[in-house]
């Protein structure tokens, strides 16, 4: 039996592996915002009881992993894999969090665009048979990264019009091989995508700086596939922002793809807060929305077809100031309902 | 698209300036702080100090109230609206320092604290030291040489 | 007339600040450089000085008049000390508003605590 092909940069999975369960965990502002009722669980204390907002995340990701596994009914040992990543410098929010669980760990970076990343390869593990579960899993945290990228808190700082604000949350999907009684929503197939630098270099304007990849990516899955946009119900990217959302339509149409049904991780989580600008961001924003917004209107058929394209601004801090643009990257993953059938 | 193209699109792009209202913001703020200063300043006078002990000890009060108001998180909070009008004066100088040496207080006394204080404020005293130093070499040049 | 003064000028150097920020790309780190470094240059020039004596706090509280501060103990000490006053005038003269600022940054990070902004 072949278990997987692959056209151009896309994986197509005959057999599409299942997100057997899936988790979201927020933080105070997150419980504020419109999709408040999408998560599994909030904490109005951004400390999540800690000394410190490292280990903050690190008990935010770790939650969101636990009631992953509780919500489907799987023993640690029943998960082969587990893929994570976050923004913390050496990925340590993951390594520390899976230091409590005695799963087999591969860490990712991929900035905010890791759970696409996570899902797709774990996916092609899944497929390849081997593997029997994968946890598939993502983490940001606003103070986390403002101490370690931008300024302290208490400092006195200004936010651009372009700025994005990153989310204190968390996302953790199990991926489970097609067969065996499995059932939950599809992942039919995964674009990895390659890195654009469209020389870009103001770190206040992500979502510039990661829209040419989303298109990139999108543009290469369409035309792998042979598949026009509008046979999705909706394309979900990871937070392109609202400035990124804007120019990504440009892209798009110089591209000449038309207007298509696209929403943005990053636009939806808090809505229109004026605090946040151009809307928020973070491994743990298009994770978070995917698992507590995105995969249960799957599941329940109110959305049947739909892609998953998560963006990440691959830059430091260094290489920001040693003056390089910023190289962004998009990966994408084709998600569809438990009962859609192609044709 | 090419980068150029699209350099000129995401310029297009961004959100309307707020220059007007970002500028009337700093001009109160900057002035409101200025004019506390000046109040401060005149009581030392009235209190019997001369110009110069005047002086420091309004920058040293302003300093003290501005870390005062950064432990409590509000010197952030008036700082996201008013820009440079907080950034701008001994307070936001002020700010810079105590916000890293709090911030950083869970890295250590020394290697965070300690070391994460001159962050912001550093390069501020190492280029304004230089600046005087030139400046005062400048002064001795000319008067040895006209001398 | 000295509090509407201290309020004008002090005002204005806060809003060309604000221009700065909005219309270039240059981060606060380098605008408060950029105006302790003006400072001097300015004070030098015996621009700043008859500013100072018409605002007062005006413009001793800006950054700008930490600048001036320097090049004033700078040139105290050239006339006093020679050559040597160059390097001890400006460190000397804005000493109690740095050690203040260190001390009280000490001081805070032992009682206060990071702070959420959500």
């Amino acid at each position: 039996m072949e278990t997987a092909l692959r056209q151009g940069d896309t994986l197509l999975f005959p057999a599409p592996p299942v997100l057997a369960a899936h988790a979201a965990v927020g933080g105070k502002k997150e419980s504020e915002g419109p999709l408040a009722g999408a998560f599994d669980e909030l904490s109005r204390d951004n400390l999540f009881g800690q000394d410190n907002w490292e280990a903050a995340e690190r008990a935010l990701q770790l939650r969101a992993a636990r009631l992953c596994l509780q919500k489907g009914h799987a023993a640690e040992d029943s998960v082969s894999l587990a893929l994570a990543g976050d923004l913390q410098a050496q990925c340590t929010a993951s390594s520390y969090a899976m230091r409590e669980l005695g799963i087999p760990y591969a860490g990712l970076f991929g900035a905010c665009s890791t759970m696409a990343e996570a899902l797709g390869l774990g996916a092609a593990l899944c497929a390849g048979g081997m593997a029997r579960g994968v946890l598939a899993m993502a983490s940001g945290h606003f103070c986390a990264a403002e101490r370690q990228f931008r300024t302290p808190l208490c400092y006195g700082a200004v936010r651009t019009p372009t700025a994005q604000w990153t989310a204190t949350a968390a996302g953790c999907c199990l991926l489970r091989p097609a067969g065996e009684g499995a059932a939950g929503v599809r992942v039919r197939a995964v674009t990895l995508g390659r890195v654009q630098d469209y020389q870009v270099k103001d770190i206040t304007n992500m979502g510039a700086a990661m829209a040419p990849a989303a298109a990139a990516t999108l543009l290469r899955y369409l035309r792998d596939t042979g598949t026009p946009p509008a046979a999705f119900d909706c394309i979900y990217t990871g937070d392109l922002g609202r400035v990124g959302s804007g120019l990504l339509a440009e892209l798009l149409e110089a591209e000449g793809t038309g207007p298509l049904h696209h929403e943005d991780c990053g636009c939806l989580l808090y809505g229109h807060d004026p605090k946040v600008h151009s809307g928020a961001s973070g491994p743990g924003c298009c994770a978070s929305v995917l698992c507590g917004h995105i995969l249960p209107q799957l599941e329940q058929g109110a959305l049947k077809r739909v892609l998953f394209l998560a963006t990440g601004a691959l830059m430091s801090q260094t290489t920001f100031l040693q003056k390089e643009s910023i190289p962004a990257i998009a990966h994408l993953v084709e998600l569809a309902s438990p009962d859609w059938k192609e044709g | 698209m090419s980068s150029e193209e699209y350099g000129r699109r995401v310029r297009r792009a961004g959100p309307p300036s707020r220059l007007g209202r970002d500028c009337l913001w700093a001009f109160f703020v900057g002035g409101g702080i200025c004019t506390a200063g000046e109040a401060l300043r005149q009581a030392f006078l009235g209190a019997g100090a001369d110009a110069v002990t005047a002086g420091t000890l309004t920058s040293c009060t302003l300093i003290a109230l501005s870390a005062v108001l950064t432990a409590l998180g509000w010197y952030q909070k008036l700082a996201s609206r008013a820009g440079a009008g907080s950034l701008v004066p001994i307070t936001g100088f002020a700010n810079a320092v105590v916000s890293a040496a709090i911030e950083f207080r869970s890295e250590g006394r020394v290697t965070g604290t300690g070391a994460k204080m001159f962050t912001i404020a550093g390069p501020v005293i190492v280029y304004g030291t230089l600046a005087s130093a030139v400046y005062g070499a400048a002064l001795w040049a000319a008067a040895f040489f006209s001398s | 007339m000295g509090y509407l003064w201290a309020f004008l000028v002090g005002g204005a150097i806060c809003a060309a600040g604000q221009l700065l920020i909005d219309l270039t790309s240059l981060t606060p780190a380098r605008i408060l450089t950029g105006y302790v470094v003006a400072g001097v240059a300015l004070s030098a020039l015996g621009l700043y000085g008859p500013l100072a004596d018409l605002a007062g706090a005006g413009a001793s509280v800006p950054l700008l008049g930490f600048g001036h501060l320097l090049a004033q103990g700078v040139r105290q000490a050239v006339a006093q000390q020679g050559l040597l006053g160059c390097l001890t005038g400006g460190l000397q003269a804005g000493a109690a508003g740095i050690a203040a600022s260190l001390i009280c940054g000490v001081a805070a990070s032992w009682l206060g605590k990071s702070r959420d902004q959500n």
